[in-house]
This record gives C-alpha cells, structure tokens and sequence, in this order.
C-alpha cells in the first residue's frame, strides 16, 4: 500500500472513533472508554476487550456536562462527560476514570453519579511518591483493583499470560509510534502535522495488533524514501493535546514541521515500555512509577528543573528551532510547570510561543497569526 | 463602641501570634524554618521542634489585608497562569522574594499617602464632612495609607547598607503574614488538591530546599480501604526518615505522642465549639469560625491551641446561659457557607447577610479540621478525610449532617473559581440538598484570595433570590 493509502485510513480512523467503536461492538468485542491519565490499557486488552482513548471531541460542544460543572474546568474532562451523557458513548461497556489531576478528581464522581444507571466506572487513583516500594505497592492494589472490576464485565479471569502478552503487544505499538515520531520529522515533507497528529492520534481506537502492523508497514514506506527536501522550520510542540486539524493546517500552511513533541495525548503516552519478564502486573506498575518528566507528576528531585531542561534537550536533539507550547486552558499542572520550562528554554537559547487552546474553540485566527510571525522568526534565524 | 472581644478569642490570637513570633525568633537564631501545606501531619514536625509556618493560612491573611490582587500579579509576571489558585500564586510571588510595601519618596523617605484610602471624615456629630471642591465625602486623614506597591527582598537583600536599605526593609507591610520567613524546607501534603503538589515543587526550585512529599490520593469510598493506610502510613515512616535527615535529630516518640495527644484535644475541642452552632439562635456566626482556622491550622498540634479553644467554649457556654450573641443581627435565617470564604470580600460578603438576617451556622471546615483519632493507622486514616480527598457521598453526609444538627434553612454554595477540586462536584451536591434536606440553595462565583473573580452584584442577588426561597420554604 502507499503512505497515501496508509495516512487516509488512519486519518479515517481518527475522524471517526464512534464509527470505530460501532464496527468492534458489531464484532462481538466489549468495549472499554479509557480517561486520561496513565490508565493500564493493557489490563484492556488482556481481558480480550478492546479500549477507547477519551480525549473529548473537536466537534462537540459542551451542553449537558454543563449541569455538573462550572465553566472553568478543562474542556477534555468536560466534553468526555458530555459525550457519556449525550448517548455518543452508548455503546460503551465500561469507563476508566483516572484521577491523577484536580479536575478529574470531581469528573470521577460526577462520571460515577451520571452513569450510575448506565455504565460501570473504574475508579483509578495513582500514587504520587511512586518510587519506593510503598508506592508501587499501592500501584499495585489500585490495579488489582481496575482488573477485578475489568474481569466482572468481561465475566472471565484475566491470566498473568493474558498481561504478559499484552505487555508485548503495547511495548510494540510503542516503539512503532516512536519510530514514526522520529520518521515523520525526517519526512516532513511528505508527513504533514495533520497527517502525523491523525496517525498517532488513530492508535487510541484501534486495536493494537492491527494498529501497530499498519504503522510498521507505513514506517518502512517511509524509511525507504529519499531524504526530505524541507525548507521550512522544524518545532517540538507541547501540551496535552494538539489534534485539531484546522490548528494544525496552519503549520502546514506555514512550512511549520514537527520534530518532536511532549505532548500527553502522543509522545508522553508512549515513552515509557513496561518489563516482559518477571510479574507482569507489576511490571505494569512500574511502566507508571518509572514515567519521568511529566507536569502532571511528582519529582522527588524538585529543587532542580529536571522536567524544564528534559524537554529543552528534546528541542535540541530533535533538530527543531523552536518550541511551540499548546497552553491547555484551566490545566493547572501545564500552568504550573510553564515558568520552569520557560527558564530551561530561555537558558537553553530555545525561541518558544505559548498559544492558549481548548476544544471548544473553532477559531483560530490569533493562533495562526502567531504560528505564522513564529515562522517567520525561526526562518531567519 | 469597640466590640468586645472574649477571652477565648484573645487566647486564640496570642497563639497565632506566638507562632509567627517563634517561627521569625528561630530564623533569626539560625534554625531552620518550614513551610507546611495545611493538612500536613503536624504531629511529625512538631516531634522535631521544628518551626513551621503555613502558606495557606499566609496567602489568605494576604487576602484579607486586601494585598490579594498585588501578590497574584506578582507572580503572573513570573509567569503563573491567572488561572491558578490564588492561594497559590500569593505564596509563589513570596517564596520568590516579592512583597506588599508602603509607598515611600526615596528622598525624604517619608511614605506617600494615597489620597483615595481611608474613611471618611466625620463632623462632631457624626455627620460625613463634604469637600467643598469636589462634592465628594473628605476621608479622615488618621485612617489614611500610603500607596501599596510591590518589592523583592532580594533587591533590597543587594542594595549597599544605609538609610534606604533599612527604609526599604520598613515599608514591607507590617501583619504577620507579609512578615513570615523565607523557608528552608517544605512539607507537602496533597489530601487536598494535587495543585499543592507542584505549589510544593515549585517553591523548592525557587528556593533550592528539600521537599518532604505524603501523597494521599483521592479516594472512592466512604471507608478508607487498608491499602490506602498502608501507603500513608509507610510515608509517615519516609518522613520521619527524611526529617531526621533534616534535623540530624532522632525520631522523639514522646514528643510525637505528645503532639498528637494535643492534636486530638484540640480537634476535640474545636468541635465542640462548632458544635455550638447548633443554637437557635446561634452564639456566633460561622463568619468567626473562618477567623479561628488559622488556629486550628497553625497551631493543633500545641497545647496552647488545644487550651484556647477550650477557653472559647467556656465563653460560649457563658453566652448560651446569659442569651447573648457576637452577630451583630437578629438571627432570621440559617445557612451553610458552602467553600472557604472570598477573603478579599468578607464585608462584602457578609453585607447582605446582615441586611436580610441570615447567620451562618454551618461551615464545612467544622468536620474538614476535626482529625481525631486513637493510634498510627487512625492519624492516617484522619489524614484521608480532607474535603477534596474523599467522595462525594462522604461530601454529601459530612454537609448534610451539620445543616441538620445546625439546623439551616438553606446552602449558599461558593463556586471558587481558585478551587477546581472543590467546586467541581458542587452541582450534584446542590441537587442533593434539595432533595435530602428541602432546603433551597444559592451560588455564586467568587474566589479564596483573587478579588477580580468577585463580583458583589451577583452575590447580592443570589443571597436575595436566597432569602425569598428560604420565606417561601417556611410558609
């Protein structure tokens, strides 16, 4: 097949993860919505069911959730409530609720009261001090638990081989999405940032199997081209989502390339692979306590700025001019971090821009204003 | 007439002030001096001696002195978002050196008076002087301030010594809370909110101090599971180490037991003064409760604190014998005040409260502080049970309990916009008011510390559409 071929399924995939959820449903598979943060997929997948990433919508808009939260809330959180109430999610079996920030603390009790007639929900709590072994032991407990909860709506065991396996099946899907990262800049000429964010963005509603043999086989299209001619700018973009293909239309339209990203919603959800040997549910665990370099998790080494200068070095590493940081609105762990970043990036010599961003928005004239003079800036530098 | 004032809130005062007191000595002797989130285990730093001061309680002082919008600018020009906590802000713009000063002419270095302070001026028989040139109320010049302006102690730390220098070091606005010393480690706990968290992490990036961490996630369940405990537990194991590491002093048993006997009298203590709520018509208003907090924040673990507040209930028990009240208005109405208070508004706040009178006999901080408990496994479990740690029908039947034994007429519900964990399940728990208790409930927006997210007109009419459901609900 050609990269063409390859990008518009899985761009199709990505427009339409309802169409997606309907066509495994038909085929017998129960099917389970998986919150942010760090929640297991792989207990998913090894209870044979088959997972779906919620990530809110670029398409809805917030009515519903309306009669459960005020408006400050971030528009993920937001729109994933509204899409289970507006029946989007009907279909669903089940939903994992992580709670790792302070809005998907409240979301998980607000998800559990609205659905408490229609859908099981997982609860999840993840520890912070996840380093000891007190904390993975918690791990541990907290994970028993999604399985336990996972096995009844199944209505089967999940075996330690079931993990194991899954384990592999992930770890590969990761490192194939790692590999088309790193491809996708070195062909940004023929890999756009809309094509890139729909093929990492697909892997959240496919089944991993299927997923990653697609995009080995798009991978190995790609190593066999030519090098890019590219005579635009490269940049790493950062924040939790960046999948709006409008928004993304004007890095294209700009010659604005990605070479990296420290996004959630992408590069940060498959950095990290989980062990293939010993007990597979703790090695699960420790796939989470071994995550680094997150805004949205503890650093015990807090009087340095370990997480500013990591994502300055993937700048560096990446071959990019600049960063491009996607401020999630009412996300206080980004806002947090955003002072600390900027210091490693400011001595780093890294020029960088802050665009504000939700889901709601359908606009983006001052973005592309900025993404343009951005540009321009890196252009002739 | 000056308000009178009873002996348990005197008591309660001085102990706040020999906090702040002991905590400026110890920095100047040369110890060490934290900085503590609210719902920290205080017996574990208490059993090192160690002084320890609370950003919370600080940043909502701040507020309450009216430097609350200062401060929050402050350090969105250090680039935090306006859409952090205000608590949070006000306490990362002074962990960075930034504080609320006195105007002054570096020349003369007298302070410059901002003519629009102040209150204004009153003729012998009470009547508001009017200025001739502009029509408007004069302002009584004893009552006047000098402008408030914003310095960093780490400039004046580098200016040459002399006159200026100590000027400058002067005109740092005089309360405690503008006067808390800078800290030499921090301890986090973040029962609360995870905003604390990475508050935490980053006054020790600024600082370049150590962190001590106790994790506590949220939780699902009315009961603390045993894997929950097991993990706080084997934290408190980890802070003690990290403490000792700190100090270079042993774990001191009996001090901790001891500071947990005081914790627990204390907490018993303070209960039982918000237990005196439950009057018809109510000794005090939850308003004075609020002003107690810091108390209860600072100073638990103490048994100056555990005796004050035992002091003020003997005042109350006093008041309920001879019929008398600190609210300033005949009790009409009863409400809980759902949320920490606008802090920046407290007279607005509570202006038409008074108009309409409706006393707030219910705080959520009454069970939100009231830790009691028997043993290690017990501390932890208490520490569990912060308001944003734990679900919502453990929310619903801690309000719900105290609207009933308090006896109210109906919620009015602050949607803080500095608050995500809290606010975020309001609604539903509305609905559940209604439906549980009958009562009518109000919201309104506001906010803990940042006066521009308040707006007075709103809240008006909300405690007005408030009141007439409340008349409506009794007939």
């Amino acid at each position: 097949m050609s990269i063409e071929t390859f990008v518009n399924e899985f761009s199709a995939i990505a427009a339409n993860p309802h169409g997606q959820l309907k066509a495994y449903k038909e085929a017998g598979k129960k099917c389970i919505g998986v919150m942010p943060y760090y929640a297991p997929e792989e207990l998913v997948y090894a209870a044979g069911m088959m997972p779906f990433g919620m990530w809110g919508s670029n398409k809805k808009t917030i009515s519903k959730a309306k009669e459960y939260c005020a408006t400050f809330y971030c528009t993920i959180a937001q729109l994933d409530l509204e899409m289970l109430l507006d029946g989007t999610c009907d279909l669903l079996d089940g939903v994992i609720t992580p709670t790792i920030c302070d809005t998907l603390r409240p979301m998980s009790q607000n998800i559990r009261v609205a659905m408490s007639e229609k859908l099981p929900c997982i609860f999840l709590a993840h520890p912070q001090n996840r380093f000891a072994d007190f904390g993975k032991q918690f791990c541990l407990d907290q994970y028993t638990h999604v399985k336990t909860e996972l096995e009844k709506i199944v209505g089967h065991e999940i075996t330690n081989d079931d993990i194991a396996n899954a384990i592999k099946v992930y770890n590969k899907s990761r490192a194939a999405r790692r590999e088309f990262v790193k491809l996708a800049s070195d062909h940004c000429d023929v890999i756009d940032p809309i094509m890139r964010s729909a093929v990492l963005k697909a892997a959240w509603f496919m089944d991993k199997v299927e997923y990653t043999e697609k995009l080995t086989a798009l991978n190995a299209e790609l190593k066999a081209l030519p090098a890019a001619k590219w005579n635009g700018v490269k940049v790493v973009t950062s924040g939790i989502i960046v999948d709006n293909p409008t928004l993304l239309k004007v890095f294209k339209d700009n010659n604005v390339a990605i070479a990296a990203d420290d996004v959630a919603h992408e590069s940060r959800a498959f950095r990290t692979d989980a062990a293939e040997t010993g007990d597979p549910m703790m090695a699960l665990c420790e796939q989470f306590t071994n995550t680094d370099y997150d805004v949205l998790l503890y650093d015990p080494q807090s009087s340095q700025n370990r997480r500013g200068e990591f994502v300055a070095n993937l700048v560096k590493e990446s071959g990019a001019q600049g960063l491009v940081l996607f401020m999630q609105q009412f996300c206080d762990p980004e806002e947090m971090e955003f002072p600390y970043l900027k210091k490693a990036l400011d001595a780093a010599g890294i020029p960088f821009i802050k665009l504000g961003v939700d889901q709601q928005m359908r606009d983006f004239g001052q973005a592309a204003t900025a993404i343009q003079a951005f540009a321009d800036v890196l252009s002739m530098q | 007439m000056a308000k009178e004032v009873s002996p348990g809130v005197l008591a309660l005062r001085k102990v706040v002030d020999d906090v702040h007191a002991d905590a400026r000595e110890a920095k100047k002797a040369g110890k060490l001096v934290g900085w503590s989130s609210s719902k920290f285990p205080c017996e574990l730093a208490e059993a090192f001696d160690l002084n320890v001061m609370y950003p919370e309680n600080q940043a909502a002082g701040i507020a309450a002195n009216r430097d609350g919008e200062i401060m929050c600018q402050a350090a969105e020009d250090l680039g935090f978002d306006n859409d952090i906590c205000g608590y949070a802000r006000i306490s990362l713009a002074y962990a960075a050196g930034k504080r609320a000063a006195r105007k002054f002419d570096p020349e003369t270095l007298e302070y410059i008076i901002d003519p629009n302070s102040g209150k204004p001026l009153k003729d012998a028989d009470g009547k508001v002087v009017i200025d001739e040139t502009t029509g408007k109320p004069k302002k009584d010049p004893k009552t006047q301030q000098p402008y408030t302006v914003l310095v960093d102690i780490h400039e004046i730390e580098a200016m040459p010594d002399g006159p200026l220098k100590d000027k400058y070091w002067e005109s740092i606005k005089p309360y405690r809370q503008m006067r808390i010393p800078q800290p030499d480690f921090v301890l986090c706990c973040n029962n609360i909110c995870n905003c604390m968290t990475k508050w935490y992490e980053n006054i020790a990036r600024m600082c370049n101090i150590p962190l001590i961490m106790i994790d506590i996630p949220y939780n699902n369940t009315v009961e603390v599971a045993d894997s929950n405990v097991k993990y706080v537990r084997a934290q408190f194991d980890n802070a003690i180490h990290e403490m000792e590491k700190l100090t270079g002093k042993k774990f001191d048993n009996a001090k901790f037991e001891q500071a947990c006997a005081n914790a627990n009298r204390t907490a018993s203590a303070w209960l039982r003064v918000c237990d005196y709520l439950q009057y018809k018509p109510a000794p005090y208003s939850g308003f004075d409760l609020f002003n107690h907090m810091a108390d209860i924040v600072t100073a638990r673990g103490k048994v100056a604190a555990a005796e004050a507040f035992e002091l003020l209930e003997k005042d109350l028990k006093k008041a309920i014998e001879e019929g008398t009240t600190t609210t300033p208005f005949p009790e009409q109405y009863r409400v809980m005040f759902e949320g920490i208070p606008c802090w920046p508004k407290l007279p607005a706040l509570f202006k038409p409260l008074k108009e309409h009178g409706v006393n707030v006999t219910a705080v959520v901080y009454a069970p939100a502080f009231g830790f009691v408990y028997d043993d290690l496994d017990g501390m932890a479990r208490a520490y569990y049970k912060a308001p944003n740690s734990v679900c919502i029908e453990q929310g619903v039947a801690w309000r719900e309990g105290i609207c009933r034994d308090n006896k109210v007429d109906g919620v009015l519900v602050h949607y803080n916009r500095s608050c995500k964990p809290w606010s975020g399940y309001m609604a539903e728990m509305q609905r559940r008011f209604t439906k549980d208790l009958g009562v009518p409930c109000a919201g309104f927006d506001g906010d803990q510390a940042d006066p521009r997210n308040f707006n007075e007109a709103q809240y008006t009419t909300r405690v007005q559409g408030l009141v007439e459901a409340m008349e409506a609900n009794k007939k």
